[in-house]
């Protein structure tokens, strides 16, 4: 017999063990693609149910109700009823919490009436017994006319009896559990069943009251909605009824069914929440928590990314001494290895960063921060949950924008968005490095701390600054309509599960480098050929060098360097430097840093690989040595003084701090604001307030 | 102006009455707050806001101006 495919959806209210039950089932074979038009991560893999059956398994975003609240949620609304879209799922798997049975039958109550075969999963059933709760489970097959099956996704238990009820799907009971709609008002929605001509009265009145969502609606559908009038009083008023019934049919089947007895009940959670939300040591908590992520992207990160560094630059030696010499060998050489070497050398530090926040989001701590801090976020126009991307803007912008998803206030996302890029991310490391090892003195001050960590530490303060400030004047400017609308569920705490923090990390990592990796490695590319090609005087340029007169004398080395010096001053890029410098000699920078200044728009971390290349030194960008001396030779022919000296170099670290140095975070700016309108805002403001404060900086310290 | 959930003291608890529907979103209900159900208030973040209830069973935050507009009686 041949091998059958079933498309297989799970859904589910989150921390209810749904991505474990994913993980469980799919394990390595699970991909991460888009979801057609939208950007919505879509977590999908195979999974062998039978000898003859295998299940394609999406993993559905995590949401209370088919209404969806965000955009991560319109996508279980449009998986579930778009029947001839290309996810239309065989079969829905919801996954429900034995703990929260309650609250996670709703979504089940509301999915089994879209009469798609349905199979309820109750997880963390080895739980039941700690937890004094006991099941009939029976009478809830019975009620909820439909297979129940108990699993333990942490324990993999019950998988096994799972994939056999999977197997059997095409006789399972479709009906749903009770006819919620036709109690509020019958003609009306015998009216909705008439006008859609459609079986199910349940699809007609999601069309109706969830319009705004749905991306695939027909002319006829579009016409027949807005015969029911979406937006009038009654509809709303049904919405509220439907939700009211299903929650009295959930109460009466549990009753028969559920019984918890709540002297067994352990107050762990009251304990830990006592002190993890208390006003003096929840915030001491959260400040220790957010340190010891930032060494720990510091520290642990360090080593490997050494490694890395070094490895790419052997490779570019390889590659330089093994291929035959030419335009192809250099393309390679000099323009893709060190690209793809700038991606790869952020792996460490943003593995380090996904593998904190899925800690922190597993255990549900992060509900408890985003409780505390949701009132002083507010103050300056964001949420609560503008947190997580606040922190995670420290790894790098473009992940942390993405997860402002579950922000659900238009205004407070926005907010939150347009502000996260001044958070200091890993790409300005090398430059910040580079700079105060240059203009800094090492030295200690009050006998412990390090001057120069202190600069450190005193950028990143002046990135949060910077953001919470331009938050707050956003926050008066922009004329958004602010209706609150802050839900969140404070789930019970729950020790980190290995598989879920490895393949979380391993999925968001793979997303970064894939996203990002495209532009930056693009750029360098062109950045490259710029580089390397100009006009006549770039191609006669070892002529020109050997005839001039102060060159004869040079040993070999030396003169190479001066051809390559002269070469780059003539490239083109040499040329668009050579055109910004009136610009930006206010800041107190020259053409050569102009070239790094443009050449690092693609991503910042570029600056210093630039100068190295423009100071023609052999450098990777992380080995300072050379490139630091080479720097701190380097002369300003104006002043005769040093031309990195404490004015230009405190000049160019604050311009790094606000300046928006980056392509990839716009591009994503652009995809999550759907409009051009606001990455152009973003880049003309801060690369305006950073002119201005580094011309005012340059001004005052010379 | 009766009670409110904004107006509970960490520990009380209430039961919900009837409330406007413009005022409050639907999914607060679907997260389980609903007329004729009790509520419990388990902690109030530092800044006074916003709110930590069971309710239904369901562990919630909400913020105070929605807390606010529910009206119950306590119990």
């Amino acid at each position: 017999m041949k091998n059958n495919v079933v498309k297989v959806a799970l859904v589910g209210n989150p921390n209810t063990g749904k991505t474990s039950l994913f993980n469980e089932l799919t394990g390595l074979k699970q991909k991460v693609g888009n979801y057609p038009g939208i950007t919505v991560d879509k977590k999908h893999g195979k999974c062998k149910i039978s000898e003859t059956l295998t299940a394609e398994v999406v993993d559905l975003p995590g949401t209370y109700s088919i209404n969806p609240q965000t955009l991560d949620e319109t996508i279980v609304l449009e998986t579930l009823l778009n029947s001839s879209g290309e996810s239309y799922p065989d079969l829905v798997v919801v996954v429900a919490e034995v703990e929260n049975l309650k609250r996670n039958l709703l979504i089940f109550s509301q999915i089994k009436d879209l009469k798609i075969p349905t199979l309820l999963v109750v997880n963390m059933a080895d739980q039941m017994e700690r937890k004094g709760i006991s099941m009939d489970l029976e009478v809830l097959k019975a009620e909820l006319k439909s297979e129940i099956v108990l699993i333990s996704a942490r324990k993999s238990s019950g998988i096994e009896n799972l994939k056999k009820e999977i197997e059997n799907y095409k006789n399972w009971n479709t009906e749903p559990v009770s006819n919620f709609l036709d109690k509020i008002d019958p003609d009306f929605f015998s009216e909705i069943k008439t006008v859609f001509s459609e079986e199910s009265t349940y699809k007609p009145w999601l069309l109706i009251t969830q319009q705004q969502y749905i991306h695939f609606l027909s002319e006829e559908q579009q016409k027949n909605i807005a015969f029911f009038n979406p937006a009038s009083e009654k509809i709303k008023k049904y919405q509220h009824k439907e939700t009211v019934f299903r929650y009295q049919k959930i109460n009466e089947i549990l009753k028969k069914a559920y019984k918890v007895d709540a002297s067994k009940a352990t107050d762990l959670r009251a304990k830990l929440d006592r002190v993890l939300t208390h006003k003096i040591f929840g915030y001491v908590i959260f400040v220790g928590v957010l340190l010891l992520i930032f060494n720990s992207i510091f520290e642990w990160a360090s080593v490997p990314m050494d490694l890395i560094d070094g490895l790419f630059a052997n490779l570019s030696d390889m590659a330089k001494s093994n291929l035959p010499p030419g335009v192809f060998t250099n393309l390679i050489a000099e323009g893709l290895i060190p690209g793809i070497g700038g991606v790869v050398i952020f792996i460490p530090q943003i593995a380090i960063l996904f593998l904190f926040i899925a800690i922190l989001e597993e255990t549900g701590y992060m509900s408890r921060v985003v409780f505390l801090m949701d009132k002083i976020m507010r103050r300056f126009g964001m949420s609560g949950k503008s947190i997580i991307p606040l922190v995670s803007g420290t790894a790098c912008a473009i992940p942390a924008i993405m997860a402002s998803r579950n922000i659900n206030n238009w205004k407070e996302r926005l907010i939150t968005i347009l502000v996260v890029p001044f958070t200091t991310c890993s790409a300005r490391l090398p430059v910040y490095a580079i700079l105060i090892a240059l203009i800094i003195p090492n030295q200690r001050v009050m006998g412990i701390f390090n001057l120069q960590g202190l600069t450190l530490l005193a950028l990143y303060f002046l990135g949060f600054a910077a953001a919470i400030s331009s938050a707050i004047l956003l926050n008066k400017v922009l004329k958004i309509d602010n209706r609150s609308l802050f839900v969140i569920e404070m789930p019970n705490y729950k020790l980190p599960s290995f598989k879920n923090v490895f393949y979380e990390v391993v999925e968001k990592t793979k997303a970064f480098i894939l996203g990002a990796g495209k532009i930056i490695l693009a750029l360098s590319i062109v950045l490259w050929f710029l580089a390397s090609n100009g006009p006549e005087t770039f191609k006669n340029a070892e002529q020109i060098v050997l005839t001039q007169q102060d060159n004869t004398g040079l040993s070999e080395g030396e003169l190479q360097k001066k051809v390559a010096s002269y070469k780059l001053q003539n490239s083109y890029i040499g040329y668009m430097g050579k055109t910004i410098e009136p610009v930006i000699a206010p800041m107190g920078y020259d053409w050569k840093i102009g070239i790094a200044l443009i050449s690092s728009f693609a991503a910042r971390e570029v600056f210093v690989g630039a100068l190295a290349t423009i100071y023609s030194v052999e450098s990777d960008g992380e080995d300072t040595g050379t490139i630091k001396q080479r720097m701190a030779a380097e002369i300003n022919p104006a002043t005769g003084e040093k031309r990195f000296n404490f004015a230009s170099g405190m000049s160019l670290l604050l311009f790094y701090a606000f300046a928006m140095q980056c392509i990839g975070t716009l591009a994503i700016v652009k995809r999550e604001t759907k409009s051009w309108k606001w990455p152009i805002l973003q880049l003309t403001g801060m690369s305006a307030l950073a002119y201005i404060v580094a011309t005012i900086t340059f001004t005052i310290l010379s | 102006m009766g009670d409110t959930i904004g107006s509970l003291q960490i520990g009380e608890s209430g039961i919900i009455e009837d409330f406007s529907l413009d005022l409050i979103p639907l999914c607060l209900l679907e997260m389980g707050c609903l007329p004729g159900k009790e509520v419990r208030l388990i902690q109030i973040a530092p800044l006074k806001d916003p709110l930590y209830i069971k309710v239904n069973g369901s562990h919630l935050a909400i913020r105070k101006e929605m807390a606010n507009q529910i009206n119950i009686t306590k119990l």
